[in-house]
């Protein structure tokens, strides 16, 4: 259990990230946190395994206060993955980089081999295996630089922007790999623009603009918040554009379609055509 | 038949260590003023063409090269990336790492100053790009006071302060929350307009597809597809593949299934109730 007490946080004491923000996620939990560039989400999340320190306010790890807790011994319970890759990233090849963090932990040969396997092939870098991470894409890169963390699987998964640069194949492999982590019980907290991803496989969102929380609670309706939405710098899905664009010439359909195969047939019932 | 601004004539390309060609054998010309939406899986190779048109392939990443790529009629084999560098702009995807000096104007002049313009002229071109980029406000921001869409703004104009002919963006919005990644987008459509020819590699097809002229579809270190956005997107090779296309495009084909024809392919949501207000 991870608890933020009126944590306050400035770079320098020129910056102001956070402005007192409190909150609680519990074990097993999935929890989106959206909002603009800016916001203090990154700064947030390295508050979670003490790379950064609250300089007014307090961080609770398992209701322990975690001012007496080193970066190494959070490091075990919470696994961060940098929004760049380029900070993370450091060895020769993608199977190095992987292994490293394992034998660090004194995972036997065996362990390491196969848990850097598993992780390769759910993310899809079995066949970069041997290659420099550094003349990999940016996508490659950041799928490295994740798999480097979930195969350690900590308790609680800390993902910055986890979705940069992956096409939708990889995207799908990559929320099918974090509900198995957390189907075994691991906490997976993301910060992310991406809102189909959100909606998809997160079912608690939490807002920040200006280093606040300004809205946490369901998913469905943090999304729905229109004030919610803008402070965050969003823009709202596809689809929900098209509902209003279509509301708008043809003032008879239903108020709100979401979802695509909705979209489809109120379209089919204006234009006609076979149903289904 | 002259040469294109950039041509790829048969190249190939495999990094140091890879089983695989990471670039087969392409061929592709882009013409002046052309605005091309590369795109393709993760791994398909369109981060390596993009190092190929300014040089980083072969001269910073090694590996095995066939082919040649001309860039302005100049070989990438035969000239540094420095050499390249007044022709073709390279927009990266993290601002930060782009950014290295303490405010805005610095940071306009630095790339001119490097390859010997002289001060009157930079000067001008420094203030025409905080007029035509609307920097003014951030003239004397420390690039750490600014938002990450802020950022890249400046790192645009940066590139553009060296007037190339070319600009290369290789996923420059990932980074960026969806309203700051539409304000950039929107300015690389503004300098395609004025006449700027732009390479740009996007997942989120849904952004740049109705402004581009031209989109590139790659896999395997191939082009398997190569046309207008709109023909391109209704293509099961998309899905086939891996490319998410625009759900208001996967809307018009999944219409067209069930027996209704929209007049023309829509990108956006409010393309779609347009087009379906025109079929009525």
């Amino acid at each position: 259990m991870i608890m933020l007490d009126d944590v306050h946080f400035s770079y320098e004491g020129i910056y102001t990230a956070l402005r007192g923000v409190s909150l609680q996620i519990d074990d097993g939990e999935r929890v989106a946190i959206m909002g603009a560039n800016g916001a203090g989400k990154t700064t947030l999340m390295k508050h979670l395994n003490g790379l950064l320190r609250p300089q007014k306010g307090k961080v609770f790890l398992d209701g322990r206060d975690t001012s007496r807790l080193s970066v190494a011994q959070m490091a075990r319970v919470v696994g961060l993955v940098f929004q760049s890759p380029d900070y993370q990233l450091f060895l020769d090849s993608v199977h190095t980089e992987i292994a490293f963090g394992l034998r660090n932990l004194g995972f036997t040969d065996e362990e390491v081999e196969e848990r850097c396997s598993k992780t390769m092939e759910g993310l899809g870098l079995s066949g970069l295996s041997e290659r420099s991470p550094f003349d990999l894409s940016g996508g490659e890169r950041k799928r490295v630089a994740l798999a480097s963390v979930l195969a350690v699987e900590p308790r609680v998964l800390a993902l910055d922007e986890p979705t940069i640069g992956q096409d939708a194949g990889q995207k799908e492999r990559l929320a099918e790999l974090l509900m198995d982590l957390n189907k075994a019980g691991r906490t997976v907290i993301v910060v992310t623009h991406d809102i189909e991803f959100i909606v998809e496989n997160f079912p608690r969102t939490i807002a920040m603009a200006d280093g606040k929380i300004i809205a946490d609670g369901p998913t469905s309706s943090v999304l729905s918040n229109e004030r919610a939405i803008d402070l965050c710098s969003l823009t709202y899905p596809q689809m929900t554009q098209a509902a209003r664009a279509l509301k708008r010439a043809f003032p008879d359909i239903s108020e709100r379609l979401t979802s695509l195969s909705e979209v489809e047939d109120t379209i089919v019932s204006i234009l006609g055509g076979r149903r289904k | 038949m002259s040469m294109a601004l950039v041509e790829f004539v048969d190249f190939s390309f495999k990094y140091l260590g890879a089983d695989s060609l990471a670039l087969k054998r392409i061929s592709l010309r882009i013409n002046p003023g052309e605005y091309v939406v590369v795109t393709g899986p993760s791994g398909c190779g369109k981060t390596t063409l993009c190092r190929a048109i300014n040089g980083l392939v072969p001269h910073f990443h090694r590996g095995y090269i066939g082919g040649h790529v001309f860039v302005d009629s100049k070989d990438t084999r035969e000239n540094e990336v420095s050499q390249l560098a007044n022709v073709v702009g390279l927009v990266f995807q993290d601002p930060v790492n782009q950014l290295v000096t303490l405010n805005v104007e610095r940071e306009l002049a630095f790339g001119p100053e490097n390859l010997g313009v002289e001060a009157d002229e930079i000067r001008q071109r420094v203030e025409e790009l905080i007029a035509r980029l609307d920097l003014e406000g951030l003239r004397r921001k420390h690039p750490h006071e600014m938002s990450g869409g802020e950022q890249q703004r400046v790192a645009l104009a940066a590139v553009l302060a060296l007037n190339p002919k070319v600009l290369v963006a290789d996923e420059p919005t990932s980074n960026l929350d969806p309203k700051s990644a539409e304000l950039i987008l929107g300015l690389v459509a503004e300098l395609n307009r004025q006449g700027m020819t732009i390479v740009l590699v996007e997942h989120r097809l849904d952004l740049v597809s109705k402004d581009a002229t031209r989109m590139i579809l790659m896999d395997k270190g191939s082009i398997v597809a190569d046309g207008p956005p709109r023909d391109i997107l209704i293509m099961n090779l998309c899905q086939e593949i891996g490319v998410g296309i625009p759900k208001a495009t996967q809307v018009y084909k999944r219409l067209a299934s069930r027996g209704v024809q929209l007049p023309w392919v829509p990108l956006t949501g409010e393309e779609l109730a347009a087009a379906v207000a025109e079929a009525r």
